[in-house]
């Protein structure tokens, strides 16, 4: 059987910058596949290049770019249109304006399964009910009557969460689904992320920053740089021994309570992701890395460091 | 929702009373409205005459108020040139003034929403900059010259339409067209900006990952949003038409209440004067209103 969703040599590029350029990777059914890296790196434009929400402007070129086996390059809009929200369902990092102020949160729950399943508005309220119940809002009545409006920052994620269940999709593509929440609130999202994705057998695409998010709720790891996927692993194998220099400099970043001694200054990288163009040729980490020489300059291999991880990078250590 | 309209209803009576003020106001500030009345030729007495039978030479606080205190109750008076009463005069008008607002602001509707929502969809083609250069002109074109070229087009040389009176409802097809135009530009311009600031929102992107179809992106969930301000212009618009068709009526020769407001004011039949600016500007009060309460619907933060 082919897997959920399989991606090969994927590019985006905006006029002349590349904000993918040559990414691939696999998501298996019932597999939370974690896309890292710091802002600008091309993580979202990743997600939105998957459900062909791109913005006007966009080129997106891949070698293939399956889902369910399903060739979504060839796939006409309205073909996509029927997977989107369907089989494969995406929320989003602005939980504040991803939802419509001008329609109650009922109604725009209820028309995905109308659009998609056919179904009659009284049975798809009562779905809607029994999902918003399930991403832990109480009084589901009432809040399918009100307006975006009325509900805080957590509550809107947790109805866009629900909204994406709705048609019990295959694949849930979630473009950092936190970062706009407070600390506490963040905690009880993941959570019940990674509990739906357990009870569902979700196949999940979670894009973020977060380290911490990574390691609690990711089986596998692909960290981008740049428009290019620089290493691959599995999460405890990426934590364990991290190959390429990016993914060793992130780790550092990120704190880790008795590791870390006090007073010890935490690891930062200086600098910022660069833009590029699409053609741009060697590794574009070497202005940042303290081992990049002169061959960094040119083409890169992708070495295999096991039968699941793999990296971009001169160096074979 | 109901705390919502009682504050716009005590704010509308409040405007409403202040326009009220203003119309007496301003018909006073006109001049001698004795001199003005009796005419010319009038002597000395004449004018003292006119001034005691038409209750001018009372203190202007009473006649203000006596005015007003009337007018609530709907007496508007009595013309001095059509002797007639001029709530039975301006009841009479209003149905052709009122048709031809209606007409002119369908009209304004059905070509500015297409219009804005096309360009906005098609956002900086070259269709997106026709309908701008022609909104531009639109704008530019005074209406009483529209007017005359639509007549001389479509009423003389082709004889399609009748180019005065109001006999039938091709009468009010070309004044209708021509009171749109001057709605149409910033109608268009209205929609396209609300359609494109919509289509570029979060909500449309959640829409289209929730994988609707286009008609339902755009006219449920983008036309809902970006028509809340069209709204409030559109009722704007209206009361504009009401008003503004003065010039319109004139020269189609629609006798409605912009036409005798015209005749009115050249005969110094003040009490008409009066009504028909007290009327106008309670109709355009309760449309800004109207807009208000319709946005509310539209948008449930503003309940």
């Amino acid at each position: 059987m082919s897997a959920l969703l399989e991606i090969e040599d994927l590019a985006v590029s905006f006029g002349r910058t590349g904000a993918v350029r040559g990414t691939s990777f696999t998501v298996e059914r019932g597999e939370t596949l974690s896309v890292v890296g710091e802002s600008g790196c091309g993580k979202s434009v990743t997600a939105l290049a998957v459900m062909n929400l791109l913005a006007r402007g966009a080129r997106r070129t891949a070698r293939a770019m399956r889902f369910q086996g399903e060739d979504l390059m060839s796939l006409s809009d309205s073909g996509m249109a029927r997977l989107r929200g369907n089989d494969m369902a995406m929320i989003f990092q602005e939980p504040m304006t991803s939802l419509n102020p001008a329609y109650t949160v009922g109604s725009q729950m209820t028309e995905v399964l109308r659009r998609h399943k056919g179904t009659p508005q009284r049975l798809a309220i009562d779905r809607a009910a029994d999902l918003l119940a399930r991403v832990g809002i109480t009084a589901p009545g009432l809040r399918l009557g009100q307006f975006p409006h009325q509900l805080s920052g957590g509550l809107r994620q947790r109805v866009m969460i629900a909204m994406a269940l709705m048609c019990e999709p295959k694949l849930l593509i979630a473009d950092e689904p936190t970062t706009a929440l407070d600390v506490t609130v963040q905690a009880q999202i993941l959570r019940l992320l990674a509990q739906l994705q357990r009870d569902l057998g979700l196949g999940m695409l979670l894009i973020t920053h977060d380290l911490g998010i990574v390691a609690r709720v990711a089986h596998k790891v692909a960290v981008m740089y740049a428009g290019k996927v620089v290493e691959n692993a599995a999460t405890a194998e990426l934590f364990a021994s991290p190959r390429h220099p990016y993914t060793q400099g992130l780790l550092r970043c990120v704190p880790v309570p008795g590791k870390i001694k006090r007073d010890e200054p935490l690891g930062s990288i200086p600098g910022t992701v660069p833009r590029v163009g699409p053609d741009f040729e060697g590794c574009a980490f070497r202005e940042r890395c303290s081992f990049a020489d002169a061959t960094c300059t040119q083409d890169i291999p992708r070495h295999q460091a096991g039968t699941t991880h793999d990296f971009l990078c001169r160096l074979p250590s | 929702m109901l705390q919502f309209i009682v504050r716009r209803v005590i704010v509308a009576l409040l405007v409403a009373a202040t326009v009220m003020t203003l119309a007496f106001i301003l018909t006073r500030l006109s001049g001698d409205l004795a001199v003005s009345i009796a005419g010319p030729n009038a002597t000395q007495e004449d004018i003292e005459l006119v001034r005691k039978a038409y209750g001018l030479d009372r203190p202007v606080t009473t006649q203000f108020f006596d005015w007003a205190g009337r007018a609530i109750t709907g007496d508007l008076g009595e013309s001095y040139f059509f002797k007639t009463r001029v709530s039975s005069l301006i009841a009479e008008r209003m149905p052709i003034t009122i048709t031809l607002g209606l007409t002119g602001l369908i009209i304004a509707l059905l070509v500015s929403l297409p219009l804005g929502i096309l360009a906005a969809v098609r956002e900086n083609t070259a269709f997106d900059r026709v309908v701008q250069m022609v909104a531009l002109l639109g704008q530019a074109m005074p209406s009483f010259w529209l007017g005359l070229i639509l007549m001389i087009t479509f009423g003389l040389q082709l004889g399609w339409l009748p180019i005065s009176g109001t006999g039938s409802w091709q009468h009010y097809v070309m004044p209708g067209i021509v009171l749109a135009f001057s709605a149409i530009p910033a109608l268009t311009r209205l929609t396209r900006a609300g359609m494109i600031q919509a289509m570029g929102s979060d909500y449309i992107r959640t829409a289209r990952a929730k994988g609707l179809s286009r008609a339902s992106i755009l006219l449920k969930h983008a036309l809902r949003n970006a028509a809340i301000p069209v709204v409030a212009i559109a009722a704007v618009q209206l009361g504009f038409m009401l008003g503004g068709s003065i010039v319109i009526e004139q020269v189609f020769a629609l006798h409605g209440v912009g036409f005798l407001a015209w005749e009115s004011i050249g005969k110094n039949d003040f009490p008409v004067v009066q009504a028909v600016v007290l009327v106008l500007a309670v109709i355009y009060v309760a449309l800004t209103m109207l807009a208000d309460l319709m946005n509310a619907v539209l948008d449930p933060r503003l309940r």
